[in-house]
């Protein structure tokens, strides 16, 4: 540390980091990448700047540049300065620092916590051990006492019964458990500056906000400052001080939170908030509505704006399910007996209109994907009736249910997941109508009218999953699923990969889709908003049964079981106003497990009509009952 | 970590530019490891040599006898000298090569045929099947590959055609366990899933979707295991199980040299070096095709 620092190494009083000029870099073989590119912005003590932008934007790259583990993955810091307020006073360039330095930094005055906290969590050491580790390493403490300094930080990260999760080893606990014993981790030196990065993207709606609530109380606590990075409005409207939206490494636009969300001014941002499913946009209407986008090449253009589309056919239900029964036998022991179920789906009755879109919602273990798949029987089913068009699912024979797999088509949530890589995507798409018969020729046909049906050209069709971006790839999986004339399609979480941007297009894609061929979906999805904007009706899983069921605007205006109210309650707003408005009083609490010990069935019994066409659980779920 | 830059460049990339098929991939990945390019022209040069071995061997390997040169070493007559009975090492080496590089090649090729069906069946639909199978691969694995070899030859009888059959045997546990293992994981990938979904049938499923999945870990064990083969092969014969006199097997070359070695030893060590080098450029290629074809070296 030089005795008189340069002068553009002094910070205002309040200020912990300012960031200026930073650019990073990435070479390989082949080519040089600016992923950031000229950065400005600072952080205040005790304030939250989010870093916002969709995939590529080089946000995380920036957070990663912070820390300078950015060389790490081949990047380089090509210019900037990055000047930082160390807890002693003195104020050190992150860009121009020692690894020494750096490492007696890291997990002391800078922390980071991760997007998927199984994997940032080492799963051979207990959770006690590892917050005890750092803050041996970073205090100097002794052993008992940075035990008891973990079991302190396990308090204060409000996790029930602290003295028992010291001794649990990561993969015993919940992903909501997990990411609350990072941020203790990350906590425990007190940092000045904590970066997280997507923290709570891979959680559950009812424990993102809890994380959230949790993140934004320490910070008042112990008056640090806060990076926070996503690509969820909503998340940020929930945390955010102040913004700084990122476009392909470029800033686009830096204010105060609710400058951003009442008046953006650069195109991009414009765009992304247009995009951007708003819990609470369709009150008043019961049709679907098709997002108003804006481009941002041409953000004067004025947006279309939207008409919602009726497209249910009146006459029989073309999918009638009737207490459908799905569970999972869990074996162990030593004679590999059946010790447990997976209650994955319990009893659940619908029916789905012609032209209609049924949302089946709930958060992760609720039986939502399980139900989908048991209608394609891609998983077996115990029992229950599933017709389509009056024929049963069920008892079909091996022939029958292929034929009849040309009239219910899934869409997959992980779009490269669902393409064979070592296919063209033209073969992919085409693939179906060959298993059913079509002619080469016609089935080439119809390739490119599909492709050109889903925003595509025809000539993109002779090229490798690989060379598509995420909302292609989309694309490309929706147009395979159309290629049989299917009536029904099952999406399953089939926008929640993708950037909200994208997400707006293939989901006003999908309505348009339906629009024109009369389809009718079952619209698996754990997100609310998006839910609220595509579907005529509504179904809430809870533990593998429909505890509220009935029609969008019914559900989304007077909910009427707990489980539904604690849902809406905890579906980040993205108005940074309304902020405190929601009961967060609801969100305590873990998702109960479906799994259950032989022999101990769950509760089920029938629904009860409480609106037309509105029907509710009354009996104990989980241990919430209306 | 870099993968926020990569996305960055993939949407500038997504411009028509040729299409990347995973072939143009593969050699553009696998041409940049030397060392593996240059053993992959040893191996074509000595395919080569196998084939043409019968016009180009300077002497006839079985039945020229040069009594005079009996064990002498290197001359512009005999290039890598003359052996105890005084024929002509080169050619032997030559037409070794043929022997020694068809029973690798087919004993690997029906032990990897063999054991990928069964691999493919026993992990795509597991049961009692998948038990039998893994069972029985479990007990071929207890025994030492050179002691099952030598099992199998000493119940046929020591022929060269017994030990592409003993070396067989012994390679169709690997491969089954290798393929069964990916299979296992392929079956569960969601593009697996997808074409059930579209009705496809379970031959569709394993022919189009699973195997191809699983070749290049076939191809890559496939160019290992020729090296293993070959060695395993020329043991048996070493040991007198396999070719047997006068053919110029590079194994039974060695057992030929035994007596003299120690005097000339050039008669031990041109077909040591054969087998060496050629073992050698096997595991080499297969070390570069794995680094090419490895899959989670891949997704850019």
């Amino acid at each position: 540390m030089p005795p008189s620092p340069p002068p553009s190494l002094i910070l205002p009083d309040r200020r912990i980091l300012s960031v200026s000029d930073l650019s990073v870099r990435f070479t390989t073989s082949e080519r040089t990448v600016e992923a950031v590119r000229h950065l400005f912005f600072h952080v205040e003590a005790g304030e939250t700047l989010a870093i916002v932008g969709e995939s590529g934007s080089g946000k995380s790259v920036t957070s990663l540049a912070l820390m300078r583990l950015v060389e790490h993955g081949g990047g380089t810091i090509a210019t900037g300065r990055m000047p930082f307020r160390r807890r002693s006073g003195a104020i050190l360039d992150l860009a121009t620092a020692s690894n020494a330095e750096m490492r007696g930094l890291r997990g002391a005055e800078i922390a980071m916590i991760f997007q998927e906290p199984m994997t940032s969590l080492n799963p051979v050491f207990t959770a006690g051990e590892q917050i005890a580790e750092s803050i041996r390493v970073h205090q100097g403490k002794g052993h008992s006492a940075a035990r008891a300094e973990a079991l302190r930080m396990l308090d204060l990260v409000r996790i029930p019964e602290a003295r028992n999760v010291l001794t649990r080893f990561p993969h015993q606990l919940s992903g909501g458990m997990r990411q609350r014993v990072m941020i203790a981790m990350a906590l425990a030196c007190r940092p000045q500056l904590l970066i997280a990065d997507e923290p709570t993207t891979a959680l559950d709606v009812t424990i993102q906000a809890q994380i959230l609530e949790l993140i934004r109380s320490l910070q008042d606590e112990m008056r640090m400052g806060v990076v926070f990075i996503t690509h969820d409005m909503g998340v940020v409207a929930e945390i955010a001080d102040r913004v700084l939206v990122m476009y392909r490494g470029d800033k686009v636009e830096e204010g105060a939170a609710s400058a951003v969300f009442s008046g953006p001014r650069h195109a991009y941002t414009k765009a992304l908030l247009a995009a951007v499913p708003r819990l609470g946009a369709m009150a008043g209407s019961d049709l679907p509505r098709k997002f108003d986008l804006l481009r941002p090449e041409a953000p004067e253009a004025p947006a279309a704006a939207e008409a919602p589309q009726d497209t249910r056919r009146p006459g029989p239900p073309i999918l009638r399910v009737r207490d459908l029964v799905t569970r999972f036998d869990i074996r162990g022991g030593l004679l590999n007996r059946v010790r447990r179920r997976v209650h994955a789906v319990e009893r659940i009755s619908f029916d789905l209109q012609a032209g209609e879109t049924l949302a089946l919602v709930g958060e992760s273990g609720c039986g939502k994907s399980t139900t989908g798949r048991s209608l394609l029987r891609l998983v077996e089913s115990q029992s229950g009736l599933i017709e389509f068009a009056g024929e049963n699912i069920r008892g079909l024979a091996p022939n029958k249910l292929q034929a009849l797999r040309r009239n219910i088509q899934f869409i997959f949530q992980d779009p490269y997941a669902s393409l064979d890589p070592r296919l063209t995507v033209g073969f992919s798409i085409m693939e179906p109508l060959l298993v059913h018969g079509t002619p080469r020729r016609e089935a080439e046909a119809r390739v490119a009218w599909l492709l050109e049906r889903v925003g595509l050209s025809p000539a993109q069709g002779a090229r490798y999953p690989h060379e598509f971006s995420g909302g292609q790839r989309q694309r490309i999986a929706i147009a395979r699923a159309l290629a049989l004339n299917p009536k029904v399609i099952v999406a399953d979480e089939a926008v929640s990969a993708l950037d909200v941007s994208i997400q707006a297009q293939i989901v006003n894609l999908m309505l348009d889709l339906q629009r024109e061929l009369g389809l009718s979906y079952l619209f698996i999805s754990h997100d609310m908003a998006v839910v609220e904007r595509v579907s005529h009706r509504v179904a809430v899983m809870f533990l593998g049964q429909i505890v509220e069921i009935g029609p969008r605007r019914a559900i989304f205006e007077n909910p009427q079981h707990p489980y539904t109210k604690k849902l809406m309650a905890a579906v980040p707003v993205a108005d940074p106003a309304r902020r405190h408005a929601t009961p967060r009083g609801l969100l305590t609490g873990e998702i109960p497990s479906p799994v259950r010990a032989l022999g101990d069935e769950p509760e089920v019994a029938p629904l009860i009509e409480v609106g037309p066409g509105h029907w509710t659980a009354r009996h104990a779920v989980g241990g919430l009952a209306a | 970590m870099s993968e926020t830059a990569l996305t960055a460049t993939a949407a500038v990339a997504s411009v028509p530019s040729g299409v990347r098929t995973p072939w143009s991939e593969f050699w553009r990945k696998f041409r940049r490891q030397h060392v593996a390019v240059l053993a992959l022209a040893f191996v074509v040069v000595l395919v080569a040599l196998a084939i043409l071995a019968p016009w180009i061997a300077p002497y006839d390997a079985e039945n020229f006898f040069d009594y005079d040169r009996i064990n002498e070493g290197p001359s512009f007559a005999h290039w890598l000298g003359v052996d105890p009975l005084g024929r002509d090492i080169l050619s032997r080496i030559l037409l070794g090569g043929r022997i020694s590089l068809a029973t690798g090649f087919l004993s690997v090729a029906i032990g990897g045929l063999v054991g990928t069906v069964l691999g493919l069946l026993a992990g795509y639909y597991e049961g009692w099947w998948d038990r039998i199978v893994m069972r029985l691969s479990d007990v071929l694995f207890a025994f030492p590959g050179i002691l099952l070899a030598l099992g199998v030859v000493a119940i046929l009888g020591s022929s060269l055609v017994n030990v592409v059959v003993a070396v067989s045997v012994f390679s169709v546990p690997a491969f089954a366990r290798l393929v069964r293992g990916n299979t296992l994981v392929l079956k569960r990938a969601t593009y697996v899933e997808a074409a059930r979904s579209i009705g496809a049938s379970d031959r569709t499923i394993l022919l189009r979707h699973i195997l191809p999945g699983t070749v290049s870990s076939i191809v890559v064990y496939f160019t290992m295991r020729l090296g293993t083969s070959i060695i395993t092969a020329a043991s048996l014969s070493f040991l007198g199980m396999g070719a047997q006199p006068p053919t110029p097997e590079w194994g039974a070359m060695l057992n030929d040299a035994r007596a003299d070695m120690v005097s000339s030893p050039h008669v031990a060590i041109f077909p040591s070096l054969a087998i060496f080098l050629t073992v050698l450029a096997f595991n080499l290629l297969g070390d570069g095709l794995r680094d090419a074809l490895d899959p989670k070296l891949d997704r850019a």
